[in-house]
């Protein structure tokens, strides 16, 4: 119980430095003692009278109550919040916190507690600590009073508006305010006032306070209440597009990553790589033995990991490239048709060769702490992998386009690309620069497998997964164009997000594929295709 | 007409290969019955099936050569068209098990009832009908290839683009008959047949027909195939497969022949399907799966395109060798596939059948070059005679 961690922290500042809280107008101490003979209803009404009290001295007591720690002595009927000590208790005063001495364990008696009991125990100490001195936990209680409405806190909370000099913790105050009065006996044109603020308030946390008090509120607010809630519904569906156009992105990150290294190969150089989906399970597979191997050997490297794996792949899968260019490709130039068998094989090969040697299951690839976890930002939540991911192709991208627009290399790769024999003719040796273009689609397929072993099964069949929609992609994108492989990326990650919430996921993709099919019929050059003659030879 | 039509299609390789069809028709059913279990001319009713399979399989590459060789389209999704005509039997099949099944509705396949279902979906009406059924096994893979190759070819996406899409659909119906609720059976598919027409599918008997249903078909088909490429028609089709252009230009309509040799293509391929349904007892989404297809390509590409006798025998030879390493040498199977995939387009690109005729060819060439040679050598002295006159 984070709350309550944080309470007890205030708590000993609060001691430190003697802050005497201005509200304490009678001392609590006989209201705490009352308890200890008070049944649940009785206790409950007291509990109401020490919030009432404003002192916040009386934190730690409640929550030893909620806690079910608070004791009274039998001799004396004096209560203490009671801690194990060996084979008796430990008493300590509830107020000042210091310690009154040992006890046996049946010199005291546990003041009983129940679940009732312990909300209002809660709504008392949120109302109790909107007064600290400390802004962070004054925003914490706001909060809770937000999450659990009561009308017992509501002049708490209005007096501790009337104090409040933060924005921020201010405007809380006020939602908070709002709330209590929402399920207070107030006057109408107040409660109007509420449903107003928590409309602004938005989010589902509002909508299930909105909706709780429907049944109970007067019929003269019923129609502000509907239209409250309307407008909170149509401001929730902005945000679930939001998430959807969000997932989209991810999703299209995630595709743009598979497909970028295919757009080269078979955008810039027109070969079909049907391999292309094993350059990227290859590279996932680095990035599982450069973790092997961090964790064998230097285990604090390990957030370091996907960094290193980076090169490495890049390295392992650019050779692996290299390799099959020279090996088997470079002899099918012209025939495409040939290529797409002869790649294939190749696929078959490496996927066997890697089921031979780390076997047929899935591999395990950890995420660095740097990547686990999410926030929130607006009404929906964001993983921080995502981010990442999305990040990170952008980035690949912007460096890919870079390299492609100012680099000696990437002029050399653009005019072989655009007329071979003239390229040839002005000293560029273009073997080699096909060689090196196929080698570095495949090393950013094998990048790519680093970022897609991060959400994904590492297992010898994860390039095959790929392979299918990544050429999706680059067609629809069109060929030979970069930027139209991320907004073809983009748009078909963002149509699938949105198709999957009516029609699910699978038939979501179905659909997907039939209208990729469709247009192609439509632009079978996709949707920035290259003109000019060269491209219908 | 016909007659000529068909005549023409009768060239020597051809009557050959029709000719050991049909005996092997009559022969391998006839060696599994008659012969008594220890003979050594017996051939075990597993045998029989395995061939069967190895049959429907040739059918099924003797369709994509039809496109490929003669047409130059390669398709990537020819095994969905096979897939297609597979369920169309196989629901035949299922409605066949009536009472028998687990659950014994007479009426509901098992996974139906499992599933909840109250009454048949309105696309398994008539598949008790065997003629029905039949039908459908040629017009469910023949209109799906219509209504493709119709938006394809008319704007004109050919080449790889066509590779990439047709996969594209066969990839789309595998995760469509994934599903549960397209009524195909989702992940399971369709088996626990007992028997077609009234004989038992299990039964030797059966198979054996079966056995020798697939070599008459593969037999018919490549009969037609052959009388096809053999026409006038035969003759535009390599011309579209080589100069695509320049048949436009010269008046035909390119798109129209490229859908008729598709659809029909389509239809072999379901064929190919609805026998090999019975044979191997069960059809699965997993038959769509792209890389089958492309599987098919690399028997046609062994066997040599654009030979229609050639993927016929790439597609046994490859099965077999596939049925053995996968027995044998588990491991090394994909490696050997992968390898014959690589090797036969570096180093046999007109394939086993194609690199033979060429040889042929070639000798027959040398021989005639020879000849010529010698009828000049004894024509030259008379020329030599002449100038000294």
């Amino acid at each position: 119980m984070t709350l309550k961690s944080l309470l007890q922290a205030f708590l000993a500042c609060l001691i430190l430095s003697f802050a005497a809280p201005s509200f304490a107008q009678s001392d609590p101490r006989p209201l705490i003692d009352a308890l200890a003979k008070a049944d649940f209803n009785e206790a409950e009404k007291l509990l109401g009278q020490i919030a009432a009290s404003g002192d916040a001295r009386v934190v730690p007591a409640l929550n030893a109550f909620a806690e079910g720690d608070l004791y009274f002595r039998k001799s004396d009927n004096l209560v203490f919040i009671a801690k194990t000590a060996g084979s008796g208790f430990e008493l300590i005063d509830p107020l000042t916190g210091t310690s009154a001495g040992q006890a046996a364990k049946n010199a005291v008696t546990k003041i009983k507690v129940n679940n009732n009991l312990r909300r209002v125990i809660r709504s008392a100490m949120g109302g109790l600590t909107l007064l600290s001195p400390d802004r962070a936990v004054r925003l914490q209680a706001a909060d809770a009073v937000l999450r659990s409405p009561s009308p017992e806190n509501l002049d708490l909370v209005e007096a501790a508006l009337a104090k409040e000099t933060d924005k921020e913790v201010k405007a809380r105050m006020e939602e908070a305010r709002a709330v209590s009065v929402l399920s207070s006996d107030r006057s109408i044109d107040e409660k109007r006032a509420a449903i107003e603020t928590i409309k602004n308030l938005g989010g589902r946390n509002s909508l299930g306070i909105l909706n709780s008090v429907s049944g109970s509120i007067d019929a003269g607010l019923k129609g502000d209440l509907d239209a409250a809630i309307a407008a909170i519904e149509s401001e929730q569906q902005l945000w679930d597009m939001a998430q959807n156009v969000w997932y989209g992105l991810s999703l299209g990150s995630v595709l743009l990553l598979a497909a970028i290294g295919l757009a080269i190969t078979f955008g810039v150089m027109g070969i079909i790589n049907m391999a292309h989906g094993e350059m990227v399970m290859l590279g996932a597979y680095s990035t599982f033995v450069v973790q092997d191997v961090i964790r064998d050997n230097a285990p604090n490297l390990f957030d370091w990991s996907l960094a290193i794996a980076l090169p490495v792949a890049f390295l392992v899968t650019g050779a692996v490239g290299l390799v099959i260019e020279r090996g088997v490709i470079r002899f099918l130039y012209g025939r495409p048709l040939e290529t797409l068998l002869a790649t294939w094989g190749v696929s078959l090969i490496l996927q066997q060769t890697i089921r031979s040697i780390f076997g047929p299951t899935n591999q395990e690839v950890g995420n660095p702490s740097w990547m686990s976890g999410s926030f929130p930002v607006g009404g929906m939540t964001i993983t921080w992998n995502r981010m990442w991911i999305i990040l990170f192709s952008m980035s690949i991208f912007v460096a890919l386009l870079v390299l492609l627009k100012k680099s000696a290399f990437g002029l050399n790769m653009r005019a072989v690309t655009q007329n071979r024999r003239m390229a040839s003719s002005m000293g560029i040796r273009t073997p080699w620069v096909d060689a090196f273009t196929f080698a570095l689609g495949s090393g950013i397929a094998g990048i790519a497998g680093v970022a897609l072993s991060q959400i994904d099964n590492v297992s010898p069949n994860l390039g095959q997964s790929y392979i299918i929609d990544s050429f999706m992609v680059v067609v629809f994108g069109g060929v030979g164009n970069l930027w139209g492989t991320l907004v073809g990326a983009l748009s078909l990650g963002v149509l699938n997000k949105f198709l999957e919430p009516s029609v699910g996921a699978v038939l979501g993709k179905i659909l997907v594929l039939v209208l990729i099919i469709l247009f192609i019929q439509k632009r079978p050059r996709g949707l920035f295709a290259l003109k000019g003659r060269a491209v219908e030879a | 007409m016909i007659s000529g039509f068909v005549f023409r299609a009768l060239e020597g390789k051809i009557v050959v290969a029709i000719a050991i069809l049909l005996g092997i028709a009559i022969l391998v059913p006839a060696l599994n019955l008659l012969t008594p279990p220890d003979s050594a001319l017996h051939i075990p009713t597993y045998a029989v099936s395995l061939f069967g399979k190895y049959l429907c399989y040739a059918l099924l590459a003797l369709a994509l050569d039809l496109v490929w060789g003669y047409c130059g389209i390669l398709s990537l999704g020819h095994g969905a068209f096979f897939a297609l005509g597979g369920y169309a039997m196989g629901m035949y099949l299922m409605r066949q098990i009536g009472s028998r099944g687990v659950y014994g509705n007479p009426v509901l396949p098992d996974f139906m009832v499992f599933l909840n279902w109250k009454e048949l979906p309105w696309f398994w009406h008539g598949f008790d009908w065997f003629v029905f059924a039949m039908a459908m096994v040629v017009v469910v893979p023949g209109l799906l290839a219509f209504i493709f190759g119709w938006f394809a070819f008319r704007s004109r996406v050919n080449g790889v683009y066509l590779s990439i899409i047709t996969q594209a659909m066969t990839y789309a119906l595998l995760l469509a008959f994934f599903r549960n609720d397209m009524g195909f059976g989702g992940n399971n598919g369709l088996t626990d047949f007992k028997d077609i027409l009234g004989f038992p599918v299990q039964a030797d008997g059966t198979r054996a027909v079966l056995f020798a249903m697939s070599a008459i078909m593969l037999a018919l088909c490549l009969l037609i195939a052959s009388a096809i490429v053999r026409s006038k028609f035969g003759k535009v089709l390599v011309g579209v497969r080589d100069a695509e252009s320049r048949v436009r230009f010269l008046g035909f309509r390119v798109e129209n022949i490229k859908l008729f040799t598709f659809v029909v293509s389509a239809m072999m391929a379901g064929i190919a399907g609805a026998l090999f349904v019975p044979q191997v007892g069960i059809i699965n989404p997993g038959e769509f799966a792209p890389a089958n297809s492309i599987e098919v390509v690399v028997w046609t590409a062994v066997g040599g395109r654009g030979t229609l006798v050639g993927p016929i025998i790439g597609a046994v030879l490859v099965n077999a060798g596939k049925s053995f390493f996968t027995g044998a040498f588990p491991e090394i199977w994909l490696y050997a596939l992968g390898g014959l995939f690589i090797a036969v387009t570096l180093f046999l690109p007109k394939g086993i059948v194609g690199t033979v005729q060429h040889g042929l060819k070639a000798r027959k060439a040398i021989k005639a070059a020879a000849e010529a040679e010698k009828g000049r050598d004894e024509a030259a002295p008379v020329v030599q005679a002449q100038a000294a006159e």
